[in-house]
């Protein structure tokens, strides 16, 4: 082929002599890029009415980015007004907005989407050697759909926004709050399809359209953990849509469903949003454990100890956690027996994570590790998590759960869960494969510096909640008694540095994207299918359908490794490192 | 029945409340131990990964360690023991919640009625309080609650102690405090606005002293009580000193005799006083129809006489109550308890309970 064939890197249009270069050296892979899904079309169209899942993939990451910086934003106004027991930063009815918009943006439009559209989205067809979902026009409708519950919720926020807590409790949320209740629940009811959609998308994809000789348990734990993943968003997002729909006809046209004064139950309503609210928990930290995997395994050179157990270990989780949603009810007069129930089964719940812990742990044992950013944030989650999951324990024991619920320890507890782990494995999973999604390197350096920077403000926002909560401090509390000023002004001492820590992040992947060092296709190096295409991927992913004949980790010489595509008239050069098929 | 715990002494650790009530000891000793096991598992895999994290560094960029096969006894042995641990805890954990939420039979009832954004107390004995709950140190008290709008939540962390107050049912709490002085009440289930003002104290006394509070306190005479909670609960409003407000002047009134409006006459004995306090809709004033027809107009979009409802408090919650989603959001209504206080209005929790139709949002 001739160098004239090749598409040209707007930025760089010279053509140099290819072989005066030696070859993937940064200056080759500028003037001669191959064709991937970032460059084989230009403009807006191209993106807006993409198919690619990898495309979709980064609309995703570029609206979940926007919401975690709005919510960020609402968090440091937090932080800001609890710095003085006195609320003096904005009024009390600000200050509730602030907590329920901050909660509905990081749950419902970072949290739950993080993960599996962003990285699930770029990695599952990748992983399994498939060219792209089951569903490519499902798979870009439910970004729409995404985004158009995004911005009914937007709509709401500009107008006045909410102040019902992200849990819009009845009767508060039915009959008293004056806020724009139905229009964000409305916006979380859109999103949920967006949800459910992308969960049936994985499932299907997954069950058919595997590569030949990848069988079940050659998957990539990520792949286990996004299929436990979509099954609760396939089964547990119908019932908040139920949920929130009886709240706007409560509100509305006061049917009597929830309101005592019309025969209606407010319990029930805790029942049917903790139904699918705890699972939506184990929507936002089961990706982040198969990310973790994914990263373990490659940082220590190791297969995963015991991999069937971690692989059924989500999927248990995804079990057992639609069966504990009373967990967040000992104190509102269920019954005491149905208490025991759901505090019992909890207990049970927390054993398949402390096996993944241990799994990981062990996986460490006598392999290779090396520190680079993914690997500092995995070793952060499992940290983290391990602190998040056994607090835990002290909110599923009941007798416990009587003093702590409802105070900064459930805060500090769920913060430990869904950002140091939740986030955590996002940004591990983020630098891991950032050099697949975009083809550049992050800034190795900086990446290690924040990653400690996140994991000290982390620590230093978190933990003086959990004493805050033992003595008492009850959440949602716009002023406070003066005894908890020490823990809060540490707090938003560590909130001002984890900010720091991610804006940092922040701005080198901006940069990276556009000055970063070209990445080879298997840069730690892994084993996964996805490090067998070049980096970026072309838009079918693999030149020819891969065939497996290995099993998840296996780690060889380097040399062994084949990459598979792109085709042959795209590159003509050699891979160092790789055989091209 | 009463589970019985075992006496528990346990000195109060770094950063928890007092203990002031006979469980939270008990509360700590669970909370300990939860501790120990947090340290040790969390110890455990930090010191792990450490040890891993450097003893298998890696040395050589090619170097390739061979793969480990899981082990079936490991695995099995890291299900079984969390599992055992997680027991004891659940065990535990249990019979603490039964013996937290079994009241005893023998131990004294408070009624306790919360209200966006105030606690309203009422004892046995007919004394009421606001944000404020007087008990004997060494007794058993047994809260029984219910609300009139949202749901609240009463907690007392020196206690240990916390139940959700919902509207439409009873709530019950109790706990016998071992010790005097005063200690944090909040609520701790969000209920709007001025969530973070519904607050107050729980004032444990040696029993002499919360008798002599309980009959009107040592220091002050009826009389100067009396003024007082005429004062605080709002009656001055209308019940004027110099002028003829809203309401029927009182000056003078005692032992006169009084026209009603059915032609009647009575003396304004204390009987009479009191039943008007307690009921005022039962002998009225002539010449005051206007004012009843007032508050009965009150009642009436609602779909319902309860006129034993206090009128203010009435109109208060429905300004405050819904307003459709397309309005401007503006939080009316009381905002502090100190407001809420002046216009508090009946408080007996049957009455709240049976207030049905208050706040309901317009068609």
């Amino acid at each position: 082929m001739s160098a004239a064939d090749t598409p040209i890197d707007p930025l760089n249009p010279v053509m140099p002599d290819p072989s005066a270069l030696p070859a993937d050296s940064p200056e080759w892979r500028v003037k001669f890029p191959h064709v991937n899904y970032i460059n084989a079309h230009y403009g807006i169209k191209s993106w807006l009415l993409t198919k690619d899942h990898k495309r979709i993939a980064l609309l995703y990451l570029a609206s979940v980015t926007v919401f975690f910086a709005l919510g960020g934003a609402y968090a440091i106004a937090i932080r800001l007004e609890l710095l003085t027991p006195p609320g003096d930063f904005v009024q009390a009815h600000t200050y509730n907005k602030l907590f329920t918009q901050h909660g509905i943006i990081m749950i419902f439009f970072f949290l739950i989407p993080s993960i599996p559209a962003v990285l699930g989205n770029f990695l599952v067809p990748l992983m399994i050697g498939a060219k792209d979902l089951a569903f490519p026009r499902i798979n870009l409708l439910s970004w729409y759909i995404y985004i158009a519950g995004a911005l009914f919720t937007i709509w709401a926020l500009l107008n006045g926004g909410i102040d019902t807590g992200w849990t819009f409790y009845v009767p508060y949320s039915t009959s008293f709050s004056n806020t724009y209740v139905v229009v964000a629940g409305l916006g979380i009811f859109i999103t949920g399809f967006s949800s459910i959609l992308t969960g049936l998308n994985f499932i299907v994809t997954i069950h058919t359209m595997r590569a030949p000789g990848m069988t079940w348990f050659r998957l990539p734990l990520f792949i286990w953990s996004t299929y436990a993943t979509s099954l609760i968003m396939v089964l547990g997002t119908p019932v908040i849509a139920i949920t929130i729909l009886l709240v706007a006809l409560e509100r509305l046209a006061h049917i009597g469903i929830f309101d005592p004064r019309l025969g209606g139950d407010p319990v029930l309503f805790q029942h049917m949003f903790w139904f699918y609210s705890h699972p939506a928990v184990y929507i936002m930290v089961l990706p982040s454990m198969g990310v973790v995997s994914e990263i373990v395994a490659t940082f220590s050179r190791k297969n995963i100890f015991g991999y069937s157990f971690v692989a059924f270990s989500s999927l248990a989780i995804a079990i057992f956690g639609f069966l504990v949603w009373g967990h967040h009810m000992f104190t509102s007069s269920q019954s005491v027996y149905a208490s025991m129930i759901f505090s019992f089964v909890s207990f049970a719940v927390a054993i398949p994570s402390a096996v993944k812990v241990f799994n990981w742990t062990a996986t460490l044992y006598k392999g290779s590790i090396s520190y680079d950013t993914p690997m500092l944030y995995a070793l952060g989650f499992i940290g983290l998590f391990t602190m998040g999951g056994l607090t835990g324990l002290f909110l599923a024991a009941l007798g416990m759960d009587v003093h702590l619920t409802d105070t900064y320890f459930i805060v500090a507890h769920f913060h430990y869960i869904m950002v140091g782990g939740a986030l955590m494995g996002y940004m591990g999973g983020l630098h891991y494969w950032w050099p697949k999604i975009t083809g550049r390197l992050y800034p190795e350096g900086w990446g290690r510096f924040s990653a400690l920077v996140i994991f000290v403000g982390f620590n230093l926002t978190f933990f003086p909640l959990f004493l805050a909560g033992y003595m008492g401090m009850p959440r949602r509390y716009h002023a406070y008694a003066e005894e908890f000023q020490v823990l809060n002004v540490m707090s938003t001492a560590g909130a001002s540095i984890l900010g720091f820590g991610l804006l940092i992040p922040g701005i080198y992947f901006l940069w990276s994207m556009r000055y970063g060092k070209f990445a080879a296709p298997n840069p730690w190096p892994a084993t996964g299918l996805e490090w067998r295409t070049l980096s970026p991927p072309p838009t079918e992913n693999f030149a020819s359908t891969p065939i497996v004949t290995w099993e998840a980790y296996e780690f060889r010489p380097i040399e062994e490794m084949e990459v598979i595509g792109p085709a042959p008239e795209q590159s003509s050069r050699p891979v160092p490192g790789l055989t091209t098929t | 029945m009463q589970i019985p715990l075992p006496k528990i002494d346990l000195p109060r650790l770094p950063f928890t409340p007092e203990q002031a009530s006979t469980i939270a000891g008990h509360v700590d000793a669970l909370y300990l131990y939860l501790i120990l096991i947090t340290l040790f598992f969390s110890i455990l895999v930090v010191v792990l990964i450490f040890y891993f994290a450097v003893r298998y560094r890696r040395r050589t960029p090619d170097e390739i360690p061979p793969p480990v096969e899981g082990s079936l006894v490991l695995e099995t042995v890291w299900t079984i023991t969390p599992l055992l641990i997680a027991m004891t805890i659940f065990v535990w954990g249990a019979s603490l919640y039964f013996a937290l939420y079994r009241p005893p039979t023998d131990a004294t009832e408070i009624f306790v009625v919360g209200k966006q954004w105030m606690w309203k107390f009422q004892h046995t004995e007919g004394l009421r309080e606001i944000n404020e709950l007087h008990v004997p140190v060494g007794a058993k008290i047994k809260l029984t609650m219910t609300t009139e709008d949202v749901i609240h939540a009463l907690a007392v962390p020196a206690f240990r102690i916390r139940a959700d107050v919902v509207p439409g049912r009873y709530t019950y709490l109790w706990f016998e405090a071992t010790k005097t002085g005063r200690f944090h009440l909040f609520c701790t289930e969000y209920c709007g606005t001025n969530h973070s003002g519904m607050n107050g104290w729980v004032v444990v006394q040696d029993p002499a002293e919360y008798q002599a509070w309980l009959s009107g306190g040592a220091s002050e005479s009826p009389a100067a009580q009396g003024e007082k909670l005429f004062q605080s609960l709002g009656c001055a409003s209308c019940h004027k000193m110099d002028v003829q407000g809203r309401g029927p002047m009182l000056i003078g009134l005692y032992g006169k005799p009084q026209k009603l409006d059915n032609g009647q006459e009575v003396i304004a004995d204390d009987a009479y006083i009191r039943e008007s306090i307690l009921d005022p809709q039962a002998k009225r004033v002539l010449g005051f129809g206007s004012v009843i027809a007032y508050i009965h107009s009150l009642a009436a979009p609602q779909g319902g006489g309860t006129a034993n409802t206090a009128a203010p408090a009435s109109g208060s919650t429905t300004t405050s109550g819904i307003a459709p989603d397309t309005q401007r959001s503006n939080p009316v209504g009381p905002t502090s308890p100190r407001t809420q206080r002046n216009t508090g209005g009946a408080m007996q929790p049957a009455n709240a309970n049976a207030n049905t139709p208050r706040g309901t949002p317009p068609p």
